[in-house]
């Protein structure tokens, strides 16, 4: 790599005041042709293009972002990484990404700021307790790390949460995956855009696609705010946005897209040190290696494309926060925000062919996409290049809403997060 | 010594209150009226904390919302608040407050000691190292995350509360100063329902600090409370100080949180009044007078403490009666700074004023700053400040008239204060927050909002960019008597009037230039909380983040508590440069709620604790109670898990109810289950679409077990159906699902059948159940009713009858969960606990003997009946469950979920189905959530063939038996399966899951 | 917050007093015994979730209980009406025309 990040790196750029740094991405005019398009620049369609490059050779590709690199989702999540899923298919699919992010900085040579401080999962009924034994007992024959935690270990680890009886649902118990844990969003797009680019992958910021070339049921190219752009094989991976992409095609989509809204407090010094998650009373939090608490709100009950949502969900999120952390309760909400998620009805993606040769969706992941970045752009680069869903994603087309064959997390009352 | 008292004519603190209080365990004096910043300053105390990158020396920068380094902590034990700004504590009796940063102390940081070493800190550094060693990551990020942070979290409950209160009203001004009290006053003058609110302790705004203004001929201070009293007086007009509108949402909803108590000392707290209040306004008209904010100029080492805005010193002078220094050099490119000057100047402070604009200011403003003494440097900026933890002085260099560059040194100055002015900068957030966009204006060099505002906003005063008093009143009269005059009711009198002043333009410059070439003098920053210099936002863009987003969040730019109040503009501004692109096309970041941090339990208001969620208790609570139940929480509802006698675990209570219930009789409370009353001539057909099984022959007095399944065709709810008349059914739900399927049979019927002619009435609440199970249960229910015949011919299982129960009319069915003779008494739940008594004592000569939810669980999974959501998932087809029975294929009407049985997946092999399990030694217990594997030597990842369910001893087998899902369960009978938790597997055979009574003769009977 | 109005209550109330009901007018296949596994799965899941105005239904759990359609935006959240089930099929069939 021409301008490789080390210590070294930085301490000669700091001798020449900083002004030798290299573009961490190029920003090319944009071809007429190209191997493969990939809309969508947020991470999941960066780490395609830099998967089609690194390990498919295919090099020759272009990434399109109406806005700026990772300014979607990628860059309003609340950066929670597990694979501690019940379901097989799911199971595997998470973990091949897991396995990707613990060697992802040193692969990306940018540090993503992985952080494996654990995602715990808290049950305050008998029922949650049975659903996490089963989880814990299913993630570990799939090789997915596990445990069962009592309120007492639970408080031993997260001494600020109240684990009394005298909260309105008392904790149970919890599960615990150790190597689950967060990373700095951002830099996951920027790690895969300078990859991706440093291999060949033109970066197209600023363009947005405004229609799909379609040719006797053959992907041609896409029509974009700069002009037509040719390609036999377009990989769509534009989350919220991915209806509307599919409707350029004369497709539909299992897919709804909803606000989900997150908020941080004020900066603090180390409180809190994994991520707890309840799916019962509805929050979860973690906190940032800033040092603010990231707390993950419910998503909103109606469709929405405008990146907010209502107040209400908020205030109940802060609520369901002090139900588990009372001592809370005098922290600061300093910035609240809204994505727009793209949930499917089993809570599971679709990483799929359709009927269009040449046309295949990434989408669905709803509100737990940030943790498969890698994992995602890895089996969908696979899917493209060999125009052939990889293994671990075959479970995961269109076909299940036809024949039955759901992956359901949502049923199966899985955190969804 | 830097700051101190100074005497001021119209000061806001009130020296007859001296009052005392502690920061980092020194104590210190003060007046009533002070900010914690005030009256350090007035105390000396410069350095406040460190910062949070190099651990510079920081001190206090502003004097409000906009201060980005004095993070404090507030308070100690319970009441600790974290990361206040000392510029918005108010201060009062015994205030105890700390500094949030410096390791070991705030004198002596060690991160002060690395910070020497920035220079190999560029924005982003972290991305760029600590991968190496792989493993080595969390060892660097714990001193990371350690050296990070500001206060720290309370670690007690909340000791105080918070509420929450609607407003519906005509029109919300927010803002107090003197844009915001016309545009009150203008709306209350016309009789609308009128609200006002003010982030201060006082309202006034900026009038609260310029003293020279005169309005009508009167003060400022004197017009604003000429303007209180006014709106006091008007029935239509409230006006509420301390109230920060945070966060403005669609349709005119905001959010304002009110500071009720925060003020008080602890001592003095009303500990029956919330804390705090957050307000839900919603608002025909919104009228946002927000006004600006002065923001800094970026120059070398703009950051070490002593350097503030200007705005904060001449606010600290005016309003607190505190010098922010003895020798202050005022740097500035605009006009108003040279109040600020003057009034220092006036007050016997040595000024230096240095303009980077040739020209200066208007000349009567420069000659009235000459006659107060202070000395004039024109065409001058600041290259670099001196001094460490204190300013000792500032070296300055000639500026070009029109380029940003330097032409020639200046004189270096012994000061102790610099004060810098960048201009203001417009308050436009709320604008903002659901999707309005402000405009660059050139002449003003601010991002402002628009004149014509938005649908149902009107913008007035500074926030649309009028800086000077008399233009601000003048569009604030005119643009409210436009609103009042489309809304059909007149405007009130005449814009107040404020003599004009002459103006000279402001200069466009952000970053004074000191002759380097960026990065390589002395550190400019831009944004203090976060150590973003100027250096950092040419570096990023050099990196290709260009979108002010990417610089923004690759620098950290705007990210920290203060929100880039005061770096924003000048980030943007560098970033243009940076780019070589006008500021206008750089565009701003978003503007997010909140606009000041807002605390978590006034979000949450009252909706914490007991109050969190509702608790729902059945009619016979009392009795539980009495009888020492322990409980199990199932939703909202809290149910009787056991009845433990003393020195009796859950085991071995469970284990005498179940045998008592299946060899006498046991009463069990299942009001909870939900009821729904179904009535109407098509009530039977409604039946028929919703339920899987058929209700076309259910005859009146008949009752019938249906399973109820979503359209994907898996079971969702189930419960038993009474049919009371032909028309008339007395549906049961689950207990969690009552809610669920009350709204799924109305939107069925309402959407997709609105032709059925039946309606819904949910009855849960209105009837309490008691279950009266086990052999003897004819025998108690004879005892109680005289009006049914309990023959067993006459009332046979599965059918209701109506009569009289302990002098109560009743409705009684011949049901069971457990596979006994069983009756259920409904009554009206007002005699819920009454009949629960009634029958405890018919049943004394049987022992009946209460039990609760984990004996129903026992004796129901002894004859193999389910759970809905314990042993079915969202993922089980009746027939997984091998409930094909409750099935009615051949019904005329497709039901719901039909069609999904029959896809090629769900019709196909290979699925999970429900089966019974034995443990090989029947003393083991599975765990509920095992999995289950063909074979004990399977290695990971193992092909799971299942789960375990429900799983129990069950005492009346003398015996361990479980439910589970297999893989192809219904054709393994008999087979050996390795039941795996934990790393341990335990062997057992699978058998039907009907364990007792296969025949049925027992619920018969 | 949206502030939706009951066609049947005449009033404009606040979105907490509502509870979404999906998307408006899905057409359940009057035969789904004739209809193959792609279509019932397209009835099923399949949603236009447009970008733009949007044809759904909510209820008025905290109040009348009535399921009826609206017609929103779904960028600027803006609602252009609330009807009854059967009246707005009829501007909604206008539409799709």
């Amino acid at each position: 790599m021409a301008n490789r990040y080390s210590l070294w790196s930085l301490i000669k750029n700091g001798l020449k005041h900083h002004e030798s740094w290299q573009p961490a991405w190029k920003s090319p005019q944009p071809k007429k042709q190209y191997d493969v398009i990939i809309v969508g620049g947020g991470g999941h369609g960066l780490a395609t293009a830099y998967y089609l490059a690194k390990e498919h050779g295919i090099k020759n590709v272009a990434v399109l972002e109406k806005g700026y690199l990772g300014g979607g989702n990628t860059a309003r999540n609340t950066t929670i990484i597990r694979s501690n899923y019940l379901w097989d298919e799911a199971a595997h699919l998470y973990e091949h990404g897991l396995k990707l992010w613990e060697g992802l900085s040193q692969d990306l040579n940018f540090n993503v700021m992985f952080s494996q401080r654990g995602v715990m999962n808290v049950g305050h009924t008998l029922q949650d307790m049975r659903d996490i034994e089963r989880r814990a007992n299913a993630n570990l024959l799939n090789g997915v790390d596990a445990v069962v935690m009592t309120p007492q270990e639970i408080k031993d680890m997260v001494p600020l949460i109240d684990i009394s009886h005298r909260t309105r649902y008392p904790i149970m118990g919890a599960s615990f995956q150790p190597r689950g844990g967060v990373a700095r969003h951002d830099a996951v797009a920027w790690g895969f855009a300078r990859g991706a680019s440093e291999l060949g992958v033109d970066i197209i910021e600023q363009c947005e696609v405004t229609g799909l070339i379609i040719e006797g049921g053959r992907i041609k190219g896409v029509n974009t705010s700069r002009g037509d752009i040719m390609a036999d094989r377009v990989g769509c991976v534009a989350a919220g946005n991915s209806s509307v992409l599919a409707k350029m095609a004369g497709l539909r989509l299992p897919l709804e897209s909803h606000p989900l809204q997150a908020f941080v407090s004020e900066s603090m010094k180390p409180c809190i040190d994994t991520v707890v998650m309840s799916n019962a009373v509805h929050g979860y939090v973690s906190q940032s290696d800033k040092g603010e608490l990231v707390i993950g709100a419910g998503i909103d009950s109606y469709l929405g494309y405008g990146q907010r949502g209502s107040p209400h969900v908020i205030e109940h999120t802060a609520a369901a926060i002090i139900e588990m952390f009372p001592s809370f309760s005098r922290v600061r909400m300093n910035r609240q925000w809204g994505g727009i998620v793209d949930v499917s009805p089993d809570a599971c993606p679709i990483i799929s062919k359709t009927r269009i040769k040449g046309l295949y969706f990434n989408c669905g992941w709803g509100t737990g996409g940030f943790k498969a970045t890698p994992g995602s752009g890895n089996v969908f680069a696979h899917t493209i290049a060999h125009d052939d869903p990889h293994p671990l994603n075959s479970a995961f087309s269109l076909d299940r809403f036809a024949t039955g064959h759901l992956i359901d997390e949502h049923g199966a009352a899985a955190v969804a997060h | 010594m830097s700051g101190y008292r100074i005497h001021r004519p119209g000061e806001r603190i009130n020296r007859q209150k001296p009052l005392s209080f502690v920061f980092d365990n020194v104590q210190y004096k003060a007046f009533s009226g002070d900010t914690l910043a005030s009256a350090l300053l007035a105390n000396g105390v410069r350095l406040i904390g460190r910062s949070f990158k190099y651990g510079r020396p920081r001190g206090i920068v502003g004097f409000g919302a906009e201060e980005p380094n004095a993070l404090i902590q507030l308070e100690t034990g319970a009441h600790t608040v974290p990361d206040l700004k000392a510029t918005q504590v108010e201060l009062y009796q015994g205030l105890l407050a700390g500094s949030t940063t410096g390791y070991p102390s705030l004198d002596f940081d060690l991160k002060g000691l690395l910070g020497k070493f920035g220079r190999f800190m560029p924005p982003g550094f972290y991305y760029k190292t600590f991968m190496e060693p792989v493993k080595a990551w969390p060892f660097y990020e714990k001193f990371i995350r350690k050296a990070a942070g500001y206060g720290r979290a309370p670690t007690e409950a909340d000791p105080e509360s918070y509420d929450h209160l609607h407003h519906h009203i005509d029109v919300l001004v927010v803002g107090g100063g003197a844009a915001g009290l016309w545009a009150a006053t203008l709306a209350g003058r016309a009789g609308l329902k009128t609200l006002l609110v003010d982030e201060q302790a006082e309202m006034g705004g900026w009038l609260l600090t310029e003293r020279r203004s005169r309005i009508d001929g009167l003060s400022g201070m004197d017009w604003v409370n000429q303007r209180l009293a006014e709106l006091a007086s008007l029935p239509n007009v409230s006006v509420l100080p301390r109230t920060t509108a945070f966060a403005l949402h669609d349709l005119n909803l905001v959010q304002a949180v009110e500071l009720l108590q925060d003020h008080l000392p602890l001592t003095e707290r009303n500990a029956a009044l919330p804390r705090q209040r957050l307000h839900k306004i919603r608002a025909h008209q919104v009228i946002l007078a927000s006004g600006a904010i002065e923001r800094p100029l970026v120059f070398g080492y703009n950051d070490v403490p002593g350097v503030m805005t200007a705005a904060a010193g001449h606010s600290y002078l005016n309003r607190y009666g505190v010098a922010v220094g003895r020798e202050v050099l005022v740097q500035t490119q605009n006009d108003a700074a040279y109040e600020a000057a003057l009034d220092l100047a006036l007050s016997g402070v040595k000024v230096t004023l240095a303009d980077a604009r040739q020209g200066g200011a208007a000349a009567w403003r420069q000659q009235a700053l000459k006659n107060a003494g202070a000395e004039l440097l024109l065409g001058h900026g600041i290259a670099k400040v001196l001094g460490d933890k204190s300013v000792s002085g500032a070296q300055l260099v000639k500026l070009d008239a029109r380029n940003n560059q330097v032409i020639g040194s200046g004189p270096r100055l012994s000061v102790d204060t610099v004060l810098s002015s960048g201009g203001l900068t417009s308050t436009v957030h709320l604008f903002c927050h659901n999707g309005g966009r402000p405009l660059w204006n050139q002449q003003q060099l601010s991002f402002v909002c628009p004149d014509e505002g938005r649908e149902n906003i009107a913008c007035v005063g500074a926030i649309t960019g009028r800086w000077e008093l008399s233009d601000a009143l003048d569009q604030t009269h005119a643009t409210v008597a436009a609103l009042l005059l489309g809304h059909g009711r007149g405007s009130t009198g005449k814009a107040p009037a404020v003599a004009s002043e002459e103006v000279a333009a402001p200069r466009a410059i952000f970053r004074l230039p000191d002759g380097k070439p960026e990065g390589h003098g002395a550190k400019a920053f831009v944004d203090y909380q976060n150590d973003v210099a100027a250096a950092d936002i040419h570096t990023a863009v050099r990196e290709n983040y260009r979108s002010i987003e990417h610089v923004k969040r690759y620098t950290a730019l705007g990210f920290g508590t203060d929100q880039g109040k005061l770096s924003n503009i000048n980030g943007f501004a560098i970033a243009a440069e940076a780019l070589g692109k006008p500021i206008a096309e750089v565009g701003t970041t978003t503007y997010r709620p909140s606009y000041t941090p807002v605390t978590f339990g006034a979000l949450a208001g009252p909706h914490v604790g007991e109050t969190f969620d509702a608790r729902r208790y059945t009619a016979m609570h009392a009795s539980h109670d009495a009888r020492k139940a322990e409980y199990e929480v199932v939703g909202q509802w809290l149910r009787p898990w056991y009845f433990p006698k003393p020195g009796e675990d859950l085991h071995a209570a469970v284990n005498r109810e179940c045998l008592a219930t299946r060899n006498s009789v046991g009463v069990m409370d299942a009001s909870t289950l939900g009821k729904i009353d179904v009535k109407g001539p098509d009530a039977r057909e409604f039946l028929n679409r919703i339920y899987s099984n058929a209700w076309s022959k259910l005859d009146p007095g008949k009752c019938r077990y249906g399973l109820m399944l979503d359209e994907n065709g898996m079971v969702m709810d189930d419960g038993v159906t009474a049919c009371l008349a032909d028309d008339h059914f007395h549906m049961t739900t689950t207990t969690g699902g009552a809610a669920r399927v009350y709204s799924w049979l109305e939107r069925w019927h309402q959407t997709e059948w609105p032709e059925l002619k039946v309606r819904f009435t949910t009855t849960t609440d209105h009837w309490a159940t008691v279950a009266v199970v086990g052999p003897n249960s004819r025998k108690v229910l004879q005892k109680l009713c005289t009006d049914i015949d309990f023959d067993k011919d006459a009332f046979k299982f599965m059918d209701g009858r109506s009569g009289t129960v302990a002098g109560l009319p009743a409705r009684v069915f011949r049901i069971s969960f457990s596979g006994e003779l069983a009756y259920e008494i409904n009554v009206d739940a007002n005699y819920g606990r009454y009949m629960w008594e009634e029958v405890m004592k018919a049943g004394a000569e049987f022992d009946i003997t209460p039990y609760g939810t984990e004996t129903m669980h026992v004796l129901r999974a002894e004859k193999g009946f389910i759970i809905v959501g314990q042993d079915t998932d969202g993922s089980m087809s009746p027939n997984d469950l091998a409930m094909s029975w409750a099935v009615g294929m051949k019904k005329p009407f497709s039901f719901l979920g039909k069609r999904s049985l029959l896809r090629s997946h769900t019709a196909g092999a290979g699925r999970k189905q429900l089966v019974g399990l034995l443990p090989l030694d029947p003393k083991v217990v599975l765990a509920e959530g095992a999995q289950i594997l063909s074979n004990t030597d399977d290695t990971v990842p193992a092909a799971m063939q299942g789960h375990v369910t429900s799983s129990y001893h069950s005492a009346f087998l003398g015996r361990s038996i479980a439910m589970a899902v297999l893989k192809d369960g219904s054709k393994r009978e008999g087979d050996t399966v390795f039941v795996w938790a934990h790393g341990k597997s335990v062997p057992a055979q699978v058998v039907s899951s009907v364990f007792v009574d296969k025949e049925g003769v027992r619920q018969h009977a | 917050m949206l502030v939706i109005t009951c066609p049947y209550c005449q009033e404009a109330r606040e979105e907490e007093e509502f509870s979404y009901a999906g998307e408006a007018y899905i057409a359940r296949p009057a035969v789904p015994e004739e209809v193959d596994d792609a279509t019932w799965g397209d009835y099923v899941f399949h949603r236009k979730n447009p970008r733009g105005w949007h044809w759904e239904q909510w209820q008025h759990v905290a109040g009348c209980r009535k399921v009826f359609a609206v017609k929103r935006h779904t960028v600027s959240y803006e609602i252009a009406g609330s009807w009854t089930l059967a009246d707005g099929k009829a501007l909604y069939e206008e539409e799709q025309a």
